[in-house]
């Protein structure tokens, strides 16, 4: 036990080093991960000028016009909100990485050391994560208190905010595993680029990174009800909407209750995905 | 393609709650999606031509094998500017040229379209004059990589920068910060201009011929392609004297 537990502190001081070589590059670009975001905010701007049909240029809240129960500083709250789930649950690489692996051959190590390959890349990510964070929290604390005025209804409740935390906490386990199996998926397919692309379109359009899902349209066919059914909205869209105060009473726990079921759901495939996997792997490479 | 297939949805959705983006800008549905048509092909002109050489030319530096462009007696900004096309990006620009007759033939069934013999010649020159323009910031972006040592961030800043000429103008137009933003990418990095020009030459969002501050801007847009033109050629050069070679 105590051996084991040793092996992942080692797998994660190697990781949290590793991620610490470039730290100026890396504000640098989390600084730049905002700039679409002003652009965002000129867009929407523009957008309920005309819905509310007043010009308001000189009011920090805006204009008050609203958008499927969005008011303007809501909505730039909401695309703010986002960046910080997209923080926790984004896995850059993990996809690609695995199916390399598998590729080439290097995912034997994982069939003669007695290390676990999902345990292995969850320390890394968390490691990788934690560095981000406790780096990001400058620039990310910068860009908040600037954007502090859009958030018009100020902190959330206690409660609320702790089904916020632990909906992030989860979005990070959900994007590991959903990943995870993706890349997994390797053992039969070996290319999963294509697939990779298919998940961050699917991704990019159906978990809110573009927009609050309530703009989804309910016809010509209701793409509204369906994202409900799929796992990508606890990616973005549940943690940001949570803490806007879109999702009220009953409905939060639920929704914590369903995001912890899709954790649970690919935890469960990665896993049967990897016994499969490595039945049928026959270790190409040197 | 499927990105551009994704904005365009996008852009239908926001239209399903508004009218206009930006009061009495005139930017309706269909205007919009000709000004989105107008980027597209800007966009695919770009990576067609210049992304993969652009790309190519940071790795030239970090294996310092730019050694052997240096020795020809060729200019050199020609030389790694056009070795390669690549053909793949160019489907975009015909959905945007498909998009724009699309919604040209919506916007005429609407109101009245004034076109002349010279509209299709101007907008062609003008989306020139936008290659030109997003040549010469990519020729500086990839200059860069000769300071740093690489670059492979390069994709990154061109997907934030061209982030900024992605709108009509008008939306930045309000506020400090905006003016600030709609400055600096009108006089300093002439990229608004030359999405907004072409645009607006087919669309005419107001719905009238053009009022005169739109033809000094035009005007403008060719001074600002020319002039950074000049500026990609001197970053270019002044990144070339620095250049230290490598691994040789």
């Amino acid at each position: 036990m105590l051996e084991s537990a040793l092996t992942w502190w080692t797998f994660f001081k190697i990781s949290i080093n590793e991620r610490l070589i470039y730290r100026a590059d890396f504000m640098l670009g989390t600084l730049m991960r905002f700039l679409p975001t002003l652009t965002q905010i000129f867009l929407w701007w523009a957008i309920y000028d005309v819905i509310s049909n007043a010009d308001t240029a000189d009011s920090a809240a805006g204009p008050d016009g609203n958008i499927a129960g969005y008011k303007y500083g809501d909505m730039v709250a909401y695309y703010l909100l986002v960046i910080i789930s997209r923080a926790f649950s984004s896995m850059p690489g993990l996809t690609g990485g695995i199916a390399n692996q598998i590729r080439n051959g290097e995912v034997k190590k994982f069939l003669i050391q007695p290390v676990d390959m999902q345990g292995c890349l969850l320390m890394q990510r968390i490691a990788h994560k934690l560095v981000y964070y406790l780096i990001a929290i400058l620039p990310f604390a910068l860009v908040f208190f600037l954007c502090r005025d859009f958030f018009i209804e100020g902190w959330p409740p206690p409660n609320v905010l702790a089904v916020f935390f632990a909906s992030l906490f989860l979005s990070f386990l959900l994007g590991f595993y959903l990943e995870c199996c993706i890349g997994l998926i390797g053992f039969w397919f070996l290319e999963v680029t294509s697939l990779t692309f298919i998940y961050m379109l699917m991704n990019f359009l159906l978990s809110g990174h573009m927009f609050p899902l309530e703009l989804l349209p309910a016809e010509p066919f209701n793409i509204r009800q369906l994202v409900e059914y799929l796992p990508f909205k606890y990616l973005a869209y549940f943690p940001a909407a949570v803490f806007l105060g879109k999702i009220e009473g009953a409905e939060l726990y639920r929704g914590l209750l369903a995001e912890i079921g899709w954790v649970v759901f690919f935890i469960v495939l990665s896993r049967v995905l990897w016994h499969r996997g490595i039945k049928r792997y026959s270790g190409y490479g040197g | 393609m499927a990105w551009a297939g994704m904005n365009w949805g996008l852009f239908k959705i926001i239209y399903r709650h508004t009218g206009e983006i930006g009061l009495d800008s005139g930017w309706h549905e269909h205007e919009f999606f000709i000004f989105l048509g107008t980027i597209w092909i800007i966009n695919s002109l770009i990576q067609t031509l210049f992304m993969a050489n652009a790309a190519e030319f940071s790795e030239l530096i970090r294996t310092g094998n730019l050694d052997f462009a240096l020795l020809k007696p060729i200019d050199t900004q020609f030389l790694i500017s056009f070795p390669r096309i690549n053909w793949s990006q160019l489907p975009n620009g015909i959905l945007g040229v498909v998009l724009i007759a699309h919604s040209l033939r919506e916007l005429m069934g609407e109101r009245e379209i004034y076109f002349s013999v010279f509209s299709i010649p101007a907008f062609l020159f003008f989306i020139g004059c936008g290659a030109v323009v997003m040549y010469s910031v990519m020729i500086c972006l990839a200059s860069t990589s000769i300071w740093f040592g690489r670059n492979q961030n390069l994709y990154n800043f061109w997907f934030y920068i061209t982030n900024f000429y992605r709108y009509p103008m008008e939306i930045y137009q309000r506020s400090g910060v905006g003016m600030a933003l709609w400055g600096t990418f009108t006089f300093v990095v002439p990229i608004l201009v030359v999405s907004n020009i072409p645009a607006r030459i087919l669309a005419q969002p107001l719905g009238t011929p053009w009022k005169p501050w739109e033809w000094g801007l035009a005007a403008y847009a060719i001074i600002g392609s020319i002039w950074s033109l000049m500026a990609s050629r001197w970053v270019f050069k002044r990144a070339l004297k620095s250049y230290r070679s490598a691994s040789s």
